[in-house]
């Protein structure tokens, strides 16, 4: 793809089927909910179509044709991620479900063996509730205490209070996102990850909102757990990733039990199998996974710079217009360079629903909520907030849909 | 956006100074109910006499749907008979704010809209059954407001 004579999304759009609906009253769909779930191109739902096809069977078992062709496709989409995100071992890469499942199986796996009593668990405000509920039932369970760091006035990590709380010297590991799916926040995570080796905390990163939208490069990170999600990042649901440190997966227990993730079974007894199937017990979502590899390999095609380039666009964009429309409220950093393509907004004394309710008539998708995260949104002193969020396909037209459907809300609401 | 279905002069009068807004203190009937996808939530206060609603207050948060109809319900019981409302249907209040279609275009906004009825069912149900030890007076009205959606 020539990524300097035409933008973006002129490229790509064609690829993305749904993109040509009409919806309410034969309005073209403007889909700016990217951050809940990105669309999926062609050649995402055409390689799930030839796997079911032509190769489906089930993987690591049998020696038949279509089991090696199939256990060679997983396979091979777990080598793709590893270089999409410079991971030297790809035995370091688990399958899951989603983020969700990434994060409570290092609550589990890791967290029960390693956090005790008068231990510290830290995460932070701006954090989805799969990167709080998990740490609150291990702490819980094992009376260690969890603390937040808190966000400023822009939507930015205190990092103050991080320090203080490493200073405890008690804090076993910090929950952190790498980009807010409300603020867009981009957190300094190199910066919080030094912080945390310095102090000896380990570190588990959410990266559902970094992977999908810029370049990230796990052996330079130097953290210890790093989790994301395929639907978010033009794949199928039901895929998702864990990648942790070969050290710390060898030294944790399983998560599950089942068939694949054992070398021997006694009937008192078993061995484990090697990485990365001691934590891939039970047949796994074969098809998804292999479809997965197409997402990968379209968005390194693109380049994840150029992903990265043109959410600044946008967002600076929309940023820019929608401080003009009257009553709105925008939240977190509004910056370019410090946020991703996510804009979370309200109208002054309009509850977010019926501004959802207003647009959805033009056809813009946007998400009104709490959006998974109410310690954010008891920060912000509110029950919840209009959220837009762009990806590789949005275009300034659609952007400025979203400005004229906020207007006549402005307008009906008389602000 | 003139005739807009949903945001009507009305609706959005309503929603910006609701009628019967605040709290009776010790009221004879209290119910607080909320809606959890959009966060609507509101407490609703009735006091009677004998069995004639003599005050009707609500307070609380809510999207425009859900503060209109609620004014509007408030409206609609003050002075009447619990006999009289305990049997007052969803369609006299939708069609009160020309909102009848809801029930078909938006199954998320009914919600909204019915909110403050339910939340009445309920309160005088609890009200018969538990104040007034009249079980065969409540009727079906906990059934009904289940129902409502
Ligand atoms: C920052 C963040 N973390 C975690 C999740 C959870 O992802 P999933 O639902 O795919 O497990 C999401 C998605 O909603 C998210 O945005």
């Amino acid at each position: 793809m020539q990524s300097t004579t035409q933008s973006l999304d002129t490229q790509c759009r064609s690829d993305f089927p749904v993109l040509e609906r009409r919806v309410r009253d034969d309005k073209a769909l403007v889909y700016l909910d990217n951050a809940a779930t990105t669309q999926k191109p062609i050649q995402v739902i055409d390689a799930i179509t030839d796997y079911y096809k032509n190769h489906n069977s089930n993987i690591h078992r049998a020696v038949h044709a279509l089991a090696e062709e199939s256990t060679e496709a997983f396979e091979v989409t777990r080598t793709k991620i590893a270089k999409f995100l410079n991971v030297e071992k790809s035995e370091e890469i688990i399958f899951v479900k989603g983020t969700t499942e990434a994060i409570n199986l290092v609550a589990n796996a890791w967290g029960r063996d390693n956090v005790q009593k008068g231990d510290i668990v830290v995460t932070t405000e701006y954090e989805h509730h799969s990167n709080i509920v998990p740490w609150q039932l291990l702490t819980q369970e094992t009376g260690a205490e969890l603390r937040y760091v808190d966000i400023d006035d822009n939507g930015e990590l205190m990092l103050e209070q991080l320090d203080e709380h490493l200073a405890t010297g008690k804090v076993k590991l910090v929950a952190v996102s790498h980009v807010s799916n409300v603020l867009g926040t981009i957190t300094d995570i190199k910066k919080v990850i030094k912080k945390c080796k310095d102090a000896g905390a380990k570190v588990l990163v959410d990266g559902a909102q970094a992977v999908p939208h810029m370049k990230v490069d796990i052996a330079n990170l130097d953290c210890d757990f790093y989790a994301f999600s395929a639907h978010k990042m033009l794949g199928p649901t039901g895929v998702g990733v864990l990648w942790a440190r070969k050290e710390l997966l060898e030294n944790m227990k399983p998560y599950q039990g089942g068939g694949d993730m054992i070398r021997e079974v006694h009937k008192q007894e078993t061995t484990w199998n090697d990485l990365p199937y001691k934590f891939e017990a039970g047949t796994p979502n074969v098809a998804d996974v292999i479809c997965f590899a197409a997402a990968i390999d379209y968005l390194t095609k693109i380049g994840m710079d150029n992903v990265r380039n043109h959410e600044i666009e946008l967002t600076k964009y929309a940023l820019e217009k929608m401080s003009k429309v009257k009553g709105l409220i925008i939240y977190g950093p509004k910056d370019t360079q410090r946020q991703g393509g996510v804009i979370s907004f309200n109208f002054k004394d309009v509850h977010p629903h019926d501004v959802a309710t207003i647009i959805d008539k033009n056809g813009v998708a946007i998400r009104s909520g709490h959006h998974c995260a109410q310690v954010l949104m008891e920060k912000l002193d509110v029950a919840a907030t209009n959220r837009a969020s762009f990806y590789i396909y949005t275009t300034k037209q659609e952007v400025d849909v979203l400005i004229d459907s906020l207007e006549q809300v402005a307008k009906v609401f008389k602000l | 956006m003139s005739g807009d279905p949903i945001y009507t002069e009305m609706i959005i009068e309503y929603s910006r100074n609701p009628s019967n807004f605040g709290k009776i203190e010790n009221p004879q009937i209290h119910r607080h109910d909320s809606n959890p996808l959009c966060g609507d939530s509101i407490d609703l206060y009735v006091n009677v006499d004998g069995t004639k609603i003599t005050d009707v207050k609500f307070d609380g948060k809510g999207c425009a749907i859900c503060m209109a109809c609620t004014s509007v319900l408030t409206e609609m019981i003050q002075n009447k008979t619990l006999d009289e409302v305990k049997n007052f249907q969803k369609d006299e209040l939708l069609a009160e704010l020309g909102l009848e279609h809801l029930i078909k275009t938006s199954p998320v906004r009914i919600k909204c809209a019915l909110l403050s009825l339910k939340a009445l069912k309920y309160g005088i149900y609890s009200y018969f059954t538990e104040k007034m030890n009249d079980v065969k007076a409540a009727g079906n009205l906990k059934e009904e407001a289940a129902s409502l959606y």
